[in-house]
C-alpha cells in the first residue's frame, strides 16, 4: 500500500495521457525518486500486485519512446506475468570467458541481441557509431598490462567490451543532471529524457563506454523493438545491463546469447554463479588502477595457454 | 543608458552591420545544427568536445582577466587604472556571454539546459561552474552599470559597487578554478590530470585577457577621445608579461613531469601535440606557432625598450594573445582526448558549419562589447566635455 502511495506521489509533474491508456506520454524531468518508482513499480507489477501497477511501470518505461507505446506495452505486459519474481542483487556483475566466447563463435550472437532489443543504431562511420557491446584485442582493452612477449593466443584474443558498471562511476560523478545514475543493485543507468547531451560523460568515462545519438537514430534501426524505448538525437546512451530484463527475472541478452560465455549475478554474494567462477580462476579488470571498480570482470582461465584452451573444461557451458 | 549606443558615427554602423550579418550567418548554422544534431560538427565518439568547449574555457580564463586591473585598483590604490577598470568589467561580461554561449551551442539537446538547475547537481563540476559563472556575470553587469550610471548623474559611484567589487575578485578565481576543475579531476586522462591545471588555466588567463584589454584600449585611444593613459599601458603590459612567464613555466613543469617520469600515458597528449602520436600530427604546427609566440612575446615584452614602443606593443599583445589561444582554446582541450580509452588516435577536425557558429557567437559577443564600450565612452565623454565647459 505504501508502494502505491509512494507511486502517486511521485507521479505528480509528468503528464498522463487522459482517458484509458495509463502510461506517461511525456516525463519531461524525472526525480531519483521517480526511478526508484520505476524500479519499485515494476517489481510491484511483476509480484502480481495488479495489472494497473504493472502496466504503469512499463508504460512509464516506454513512455520514454518514439513508438507507438500501448502496442508495446501488450506483449511485455504478458511476458511479465508468466516471469517469476525478479531476483534482486546487492550488487550486479558479469564475467566474461573470452576464449570461452571465441569457441563458442557466440560474440556476434551477443551484440545482436543487444543491439537490436535495445534499437541500438548501426551507424557504420567508427566517429559517430553507437554501440553498447563491441570487441578488442587484448593489447587494447588492457593496455597496460601489454607486453611483447605474451603468449600468442592472448595476442589473438578479443575481449567483449562494454560499460563496466562502476561500483565509484565517473559518468554519475559528473552527470550535471543525474541523468546517469547509479541504482542501489550497482547497475548504472540513465534517464534518455534528461540528458541534455553535454557529453561530461563521454569526456570522463574512462572506458570508452559511451556514444552520442550525432543524429537522429531512427533511419539507423533496422526494425524497432518496442520493448525497450527508442532514443532521440543528442543523447548518450550505453550498456544499460538490461534493468528491463532483470526486472522480469529474466538474464541481460548479452548472457542469454553467449551460449555459458558471460556470466552474471550478485557479486556481493560468496554463493554466486559468478562468484564462484572468479573463485576458480585468474580474472582482470580493465584499469582497476582507477579505482573506479568495474563490474565486468575478464576470466583467463588458462585460456592464454596455447596449448588446451580453456582448462577444466566448461563448468559453466 | 542605452541610448548613447544608437548614436554614433559611420564607421560604428558599419562595424555593428559586418557583427550583425556575421551573427545571422552564425545563427543559420546553428539552425542546421539543431535539425540535424552534432553530427555537423567534427566531434566523435573519441573526442566529444571540439572547439566549442575549448572556446568556452578560454573565454572563461578572458573573463577572469578583469580582476588584474580590479585588484591594483581597489586593493592597491592604484588610481591609473581607474579608466580601465570599466573595460575591464565589461570584456568580463561580452566573455561570459560567449562562454555560457559556446556551452549552450555544443549540448546536444538544448531545449532541456534547464535540467542542470531544476535538477542542482553539487557532486557535478558543471554545476558549480555555472553558479559561479552565473554569479560572476550578475556582478560585473550590476556593477558596471551602477558605476556608469552615477557617472553619467556626476555622482560617485555608491558605496555598495566598492563592497560588490571586491566580492567580484575571488569570484573571478573561483569561475576560472572550477573550469579547470572539469578537466583536472578525471581518472584516466592523464593530460588533464594535473594539480597545476587551476593554476595553469588563471596564469593564462592574466595573460591573454588583460593582453586583449589593452589591445582594446590602445584601439578605443586611437579611435575616440576616451584616452587611457600611459601609465596604464605600461602597468598592465608587465603584468601581462609576467603572468605569461608563468604560464610558460606551468606549462614546462607539465614537460618535465611527464617525460622525467617517463610514464608513457603522461606523456602521449604532449607528444600528440607537439610531434604527433601513430602517424597522426594534425595539431603540430598550430602548437609550434604557439610555443614561437609565447617566447617571441614574452621577450618583446620583458625588454623595457621593446615593451615601451607603442608601435611594436600591439604586436607583442597579439602575439601573447594568440599563443594563449591556441594553447587553451586549441591544445588544451583536444590533446586530452588522444589517446583514446583503448590508446587509439582519433583526429578532430571541425566542420565548416561548426566554424561558422563559432564566428557567429564571437560576432554576438564583440557586438555586445562594442555597445557596453560605446556607452562608456558616451558617458565618459560627455562628462569631460561638461567639466572643460565648467572650468573655461
Ligand atoms: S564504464 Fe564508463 S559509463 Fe560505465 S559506469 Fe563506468 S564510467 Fe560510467
Amino acid at each position: 500500500m505504501s508502494e502505491l502511495r509512494r507511486t502517486q506521489k511521485d507521479i505528480k509533474g509528468t503528464y498522463v495521457t487522459k482517458g484509458t491508456v495509463p502510461f506517461v506520454t511525456y516525463v519531461p524531468f524525472m526525480s531519483l525518486e521517480r526511478r526508484e518508482f520505476i524500479r519499485q513499480g515494476f517489481a510491484a507489477g511483476l509480484l502480481g500486485l495488479g495489472a494497473l501497477g504493472s502496466l504503469g511501470a512499463l508504460g512509464t518505461l516506454v513512455g520514454c519512446s518514439k513508438v507507438a507505446a500501448p502496442a508495446a506495452t501488450a506483449p511485455a505486459a504478458t511476458t511479465a506475468t508468466a516471469a517469476p519474481a525478479a531476483p534482486a542483487a546487492q550488487r550486479w556483475g558479469l564475467v566474461i570467458d573470452p576464449a570461452l566466447l571465441v569457441k563458442t563463435q557466440a560474440f556476434n550472437a551477443v551484440a545482436q541481441a543487444c543491439h537490436s532489443h535495445h534499437n541500438v543504431p548501426q551507424i557504420s562511420d567508427p566517429k559517430t557509431e553507437v554501440k553498447w557491446i563491441w570487441q578488442d584485442d587484448f593489447a587494447h582493452c588492457f593496455e597496460e598490462m601489454d607486453s611483447a612477449y605474451l603468449p600468442a593466443a592472448l595476442r589473438e584474443l578479443q575481449f567483449p567490451v562494454l560499460c563496466n558498471h562502476c561500483e565509484n562511476p565517473v559518468c554519475v560523478r559528473v552527470c550535471p543532471t543525474q541523468a546517469t545514475f547509479k541504482r542501489d543493485d550497482g547497475i548504472v543507468d540513465m534517464d534518455y529524457h534528461r540528458c541534455i547531451g553535454c557529453r561530461f560523460c563521454m569526456t570522463s568515462c574512462p572506458y570508452g563506454a559511451r556514444s552520442l545519438n550525432f543524429c537522429d537514430p531512427q533511419p539507423y534501426i533496422a526494425q524497432v523493438d518496442p520493448g525497450y524505448p527508442t532514443r532521440m538525437r543528442g543523447v548518450v546512451e550505453k550498456c544499460n545491463f538490461c534493468v528491463e530484463r532483470l526486472a522480469q527475472g529474466l538474464p541481460p541478452h548479452c548472457v542469454e546469447a553467449s551460449q555459458g560465455a558471460i556470466l552474471y549475478g550478485d557479486l556481493d554474494d560468496p554463493a554466486s554463479e559468478v562468484r564462484q567462477a572468479l573463485a576458480g580462476s585468474l580474472s582482470i579488470r580493465r584499469r582497476p588502477e582507477l579505482g573506479t571498480e568495474p563490474s565486468v570482470y575478464y576470466l583467463l582461465r588458462g585460456a592464454e595457454s596455447p596449448t588446451d584452451a580453456p582448462k577444466g573444461g566448461e563448468p559453466h557451458a | 543608458m542605452l541610448e548613447k549606443a544608437l548614436r554614433g558615427s559611420k564607421r560604428y554602423y558599419l562595424w555593428l552591420a559586418i557583427l550583425a550579418v556575421l551573427i545571422a550567418v552564425g545563427a543559420a548554422a546553428y539552425t542546421r545544427q539543431l535539425t540535424y544534431g552534432l553530427g555537423l560538427t567534427g566531434m566523435s565518439r573519441d573526442v566529444p568536445w571540439g572547439l566549442y568547449i575549448a572556446q568556452f574555457t578560454f573565454l572563461v580564463g578572458v573573463a577572469a582577466s578583469g580582476v588584474m586591473v580590479v585588484i591594483p585598483h581597489y586593493l592597491h590604490n592604484f588610481r591609473a587604472f581607474g579608466r580601465m577598470v570599466i573595460l575591464g568589467e565589461f570584456l568580463a561580461v561580452a566573455a561570459v556571454i560567449m562562454a555560457i554561449l559556446f556551452v549552450f551551442v555544443d549540448l546536444g539537446q538544448p531545449t532541456r539546459v534547464l535540467n542542470v538547475l531544476l535538477h542542482p547537481t553539487p557532486h557535478s563540476i558543471m554545476f558549480w561552474d555555472i553558479c559561479v559563472l552565473g554569479a560572476y556575470l550578475l556582478v560585473n553587469i550590476v556593477i558596471g552599470w551602477a558605476v556608469l550610471g552615477a557617472e553619467k548623474k556626476g555622482f560617485p559611484p555608491p558605496r555598495w559597487t566598492r563592497i560588490l567589487t571586491i566580492l567580484s575578485i575571488p569570484l573571478a578565481i573561483s569561475i576560472h578554478t572550477v573550469t579547470a576543475f572539469l578537466y583536472a579531476g578525471l581518472p584516466g586522462k592523464a593530460y588533464w590530470l594535473s594539480a597545476i591545471m587551476a593554476a595553469r588555466f588563471l596564469a593564462s588567463a592574466f595573460a591573454s585577457g588583460p593582453a586583449l584589454l589593452i589591445i582594446l584600449s590602445l584601439i578605443i585611444r586611437r579611435f575616440t577621445s576616451f584616452k587611457v593613459t600611459d601609465l596604464a599601458v605600461d602597468a598592465l603590459v608587465k603584468i601581462v608579461c609576467y603572468a605569461m612567464i608563468a604560464n610558460v613555466f606551468f606549462f614546462l613543469l607539465e614537460v618535465f613531469t611527464s617525460f622525467y617520469s617517463a610514464i608513457p600515458s603522461h606523456q602521449a597528449s604532449l607528444r600528440y601535440l607537439f610531434v604527433g602520436l601513430d602517424g597522426s600530427g594534425g595539431l603540430v604546427p598550430l602548437m609550434w606557432v604557439a610555443a614561437v609566440l609565447a617566447l617571441a612575446g614574452i621577450t618583446l615584452l620583458l625588454v623595457p625598450r621593446l615593451r615601451r614602443n607603442l608601435r611594436l606593443l600591439p604586436v607583442s599583445l597579439v602575439a601573447i594573445f594568440v599563443a594563449c589561444w591556441l594553447d587553451k582554446g586549441v591544445g588544451l582541450v583536444l590533446g586530452g582526448f588522444v589517446p583514446n580509452a583503448f590508446g587509439r588516435v582519433t583526429d578532430y577536425l571541425p566542420t565548416a558549419n561548426e566554424l561558422l557558429i563559432i564566428c557567429g557567437v564571437y560576432a554576438l559577443g564583440l557586438f555586445i562589447l562594442t555597445i557596453l564600450y560605446k556607452i562608456v565612452i558616451a558617458v565618459r565623454t560627455t562628462n569631460e566635455e561638461e567639466l572643460s565647459k565648467t572650468d573655461s
